[in-house]
């Protein structure tokens, strides 16, 4: 028997801030609204929401999914919340996907929120507990460390300078100023990310993405509704997920392994044989400028240790051949975490119905894909999306 | 797509009040080894995916899925954490399959309230920050006034509370993994201390620790794994509004949404006759009368003389929480769903022992998400 298929037909984000005036439910709710009435629905019409929100800790509230569930829209609805560290964005959308594709709903309202800026005096302190209790939270570990140890490593074993790596957080920075809902757009140099404070080497300030308040929601929903919802439905053809080991410490952390087996999972799905020329537009994710190029390594976009060429090469900016974080991306746009993830998803479905504005990569893609990844390290969630 | 799904093996734990032999891992270890040898499975060729579940503040870590797929054979596998009950993340594994793209999929919850030396202090996290968290030390002081307003609207009495507790209790020790049983009286109930008015002591489910995993089957998959298939036949879950201020204090209206979805979706229309063993969440006692005209086994404040008339008990019209339920096994937070549909299983497959009902070919297992959630979530199974 054949799958039921699901299509997105609304999405709305909220602008992202390092502090909103809003609260947690409200930043939900502003997104839920944006995304139900570009599609020109309400409430009454969502049969289940899916939401995602990332460590309870930052809130400070406890079964925060419980929370937030009302301001999702989820008030008297089956509500629920998926959680897999940063990957969640993604996730959430994968999961909302399960509602559908069951054939249990038709419509499911999927909502990402994040509010960093409730935990004082910064985010960071959240992830202090992110490690395990015996063997590394006594060494006092923050999660600048460990992604410094990932990049030293993605950087000795294929020979890349800092100043290849850089070039993403230029491009991303600069994709933002077309991006009205972007915290950090901005013009900068090589140079400038290279001088900028060292912050556990070889991470740089300007290598990171900020912390960030915001929201991101979707509407999706089944095959005989959105062609009478939308001309335009984009497609949510194939998903992937992946989850390595707790014992980051104990893998190879030259390449993401767990996004690759994710990737393939989606492209199989999807009936993708060749993902770096069927692919048009991809938003990896890029909480740090060397992760966009490791994820295009990991999703199969090119080979292991070929991601510098083609940033060098432009084939990765908004017009090269292989376009990835238009939106301008994590860097760019801001980093809440799970709404990050959903706010990549917006994009890439709104290239592909060709409402991306100032943003919009020429050539009329008909395939994306957007990603996320989280943990310790250890989480890819992709998602293929086509018009 | 598939349009069956079933539970083909269960595995669990002991539920104890502490468990300082085993750490966390090791309790969803030794339940995922159980639930994989009796549906004769190798997690690591034969399974299409993972459903675990967890809350941050519970187990103690923050982003806590981190630390799921090791101990359930998972490592780079498609694995989930659902940030509430088990039988939420039951539902999830459940739409995974009949997608169609899954065929095996497992299910994991577990608790070690043993660990959280502050629970008091942590469950008061769980309230608005703003508007509700500086008002008490005690969170049980919802569940008081909730159970004082039901009590009033119902004309439901304490003692009627209290037999609650006598029964479930009194279940549990015919029930090898319940850490709870005991022979107690009303006055008992009755006499031990006010914890909130008028909820006492033993009104209160006490916390416990244990495991439970699952493993969910496509039709043609569950046909070839198990000789005693369970069928998933209908699931609802709802959460109604987290604020205090707005919420019906007097009924669990999550609990009637969720209900009428999965009686649908099983084509159930008198649960009273066709169901024949309930699960339902009791942490407190007047919990279990509450959710009985929830779940529309009797009508509104008819829930106290059916414990009056014996009618919830083993060998009773509907046996309700013949394992002891949350007051004779032990509240296990995100894992309660998961001990009450493993009792139903394990009745509807008739390996329940010594508290076996006869003739249960319908079960009904449900939970709640405790204070202050208004989260519920039901499955009904089959044989």
């Amino acid at each position: 028997m054949g799958m039921r298929r699901v299509a997105i037909v609304g999405a709305g984000m909220t602008k992202f801030v390092r502090r909103a005036q809003e609260t947690g439910k409200e930043l939900a709710f502003e997104a839920a609204k944006m995304a139900l009435d570009s599609c020109e629905l309400t409430l009454k019409d969502v049969d289940c929401v899916s939401l995602g929100t990332a460590p309870d800790a930052f809130d400070g509230v406890h079964m925060k999914g419980e929370y937030l569930s009302d301001g999702a829209g989820g008030w008297r609805k089956p509500v629920m919340r998926p959680y897999v560290g940063g990957g969640t964005g993604v996730f959430n959308a994968i999961h909302g996907w399960f509602h559908v594709a069951s054939g249990l709903f038709d419509v499911c309202l999927v909502v990402a929120e994040e509010k960093m800026s409730s935990c004082y005096p910064h985010p960071a302190g959240a992830f202090l507990t992110i490690f395990d209790h015996t063997t590394e939270q006594p060494l006092k570990p923050n999660l600048i460390w460990i992604f410094a140890l990932e990049m030293r490593r993605y950087m000795e074993t294929y020979g890349i300078s800092h100043k290849d790596i850089a070039l993403v957080s230029v491009k991303n920075k600069k994709n933002a100023m077309d991006n009205p809902c972007a915290q950090i757009p901005e013009e900068i140099t090589v140079e400038d990310v290279l001088n900028s404070e060292v912050l556990a080497d070889p991470v740089h300030r300007l290598d990171i993405s900020p912390t960030t308040d915001g929201a991101a929601a979707l509407v999706l929903v089944s095959e005989h509704l959105a062609k009478k919802i939308t001309d335009k439905p984009v497609w949510l053809d194939g998903v992937g997920w992946n989850v390595d080991t707790a014992y980051w410490a104990t893998r190879d952390l030259s390449y993401p392994k767990y996004v690759e087996k994710a990737a393939r999972m989606a492209y199989d799905m999807a009936g993708i044989k060749e993902p770096s020329k069927e692919i048009q537009v991809a938003e990896p994710y890029d909480p740090f400028d060397y992760k966009e190029l490791h994820h295009m390594e990991g999703l199969q976009l090119c080979g292991k240790g070929e991601a510098p060429r083609l940033i060098a090469e432009g084939v990765t900016a908004r017009d090269g051949n292989l376009p990835t974080c238009p939106s301008g991306g994590l860097l760019g746009v801001g980093n809440p975490i799970a709404a990050s993830g959903a706010m990549k998803i917006c994009e890439i479905f709104w290239q592909l119905r060709g409402e991306a504005g100032k943003r919009q990569v020429p050539g009329k893609p008909k395939v994306g894909l957007a990603q996320a990844w989280g943990d310790l390290m250890q989480v890819g969630t992709v998602v293929v999306m086509r018009v | 797509m598939n349009e069956k799904v079933a539970i083909v093996g269960v595995g669990c734990t002991n539920f104890r009040s502490t468990t300082p032999d085993l750490s966390y891992r090791e309790l969803t270890y030794e339940a995922a080894t159980k639930a994989y040898e009796e549906a004769g499975v190798d997690p690591r060729k034969d399974i299409d995916s993972f459903v675990s579940t967890a809350e941050d503040f519970f187990e103690g870590y923050s982003i806590a899925d981190e630390y799921c797929p090791d101990q359930l054979g998972a490592v780079l596998k498609p694995v989930n954490t659902i940030s509430g009950d088990f039988l939420q993340s039951l539902i999830t594994a459940y739409m995974q399959i009949l997608t169609g793209r899954f065929n095996i999929v497992v299910v994991q919850a577990m608790s070690k309230a043993s660990n959280m030396t502050t629970l008091k202090e942590l469950e008061l996290f769980a309230f608005d920050p703003v508007f509700n968290r500086p008002l008490s030390e005690n969170p049980h002081f919802v569940a008081g006034l909730e159970m004082n307003r039901y009590l009033y609207d119902t004309k439901i009495t304490r003692e009627q509370c209290a037999k609650v507790v006598v029964k479930n209790k009194l279940n549990a020790l015919n029930n090898p993994y319940a850490g709870h049983g005991a022979k107690i009286t009303v006055e008992d109930v009755l006499n031990s201390e006010i914890i909130s008015y008028p909820l006492t002591r033993l009104d209160i489910s006490p916390s416990s620790d244990g495991a439970v995993v699952m493993v969910l089957a496509s039709e043609d998959a569950a046909k070839k794994l198990s000789d005693k298939p369970i069928w998933i036949k209908g699931v609802g879950w709802c959460s109604d509004t987290f604020s205090l201020e707005s919420r019906d204090w007097a009924q669990p209206i999550s609990t009637e949404i969720a209900a009428e979805m999965a009686y649908k979706m099983a084509k159930i229309g008198n649960p009273r006759k066709e169901i024949d063993v309930v699960e339902l969440s009791d942490i407190y006692s007047y919990k279990e009368l509450q959710h009985l005209e929830a779940l529309k086994f009797c009508g509104k404040g008819e829930a106290g003389k059916m414990i009056n008339d014996g009618i919830t008990k083993i060998g009773g019209e509907i046996p309700v929480n013949p394992s002891g339920g949350n007051l004779g096994v032990g509240n296990l937070y995100e894992c309660s769903g998961a001990q009450k549909t493993l009792e139903v299983v394990l009745q509807l497959r008739g390996e329940a022992g010594k508290r076996q009902i006869k003739n249960a070919n319908i079960g009904l297992a449900h939970s709640w998400r405790g204070v202050p959630t208004t989260s519920s979530a039901i499955a009904i199974l089959s044989n």
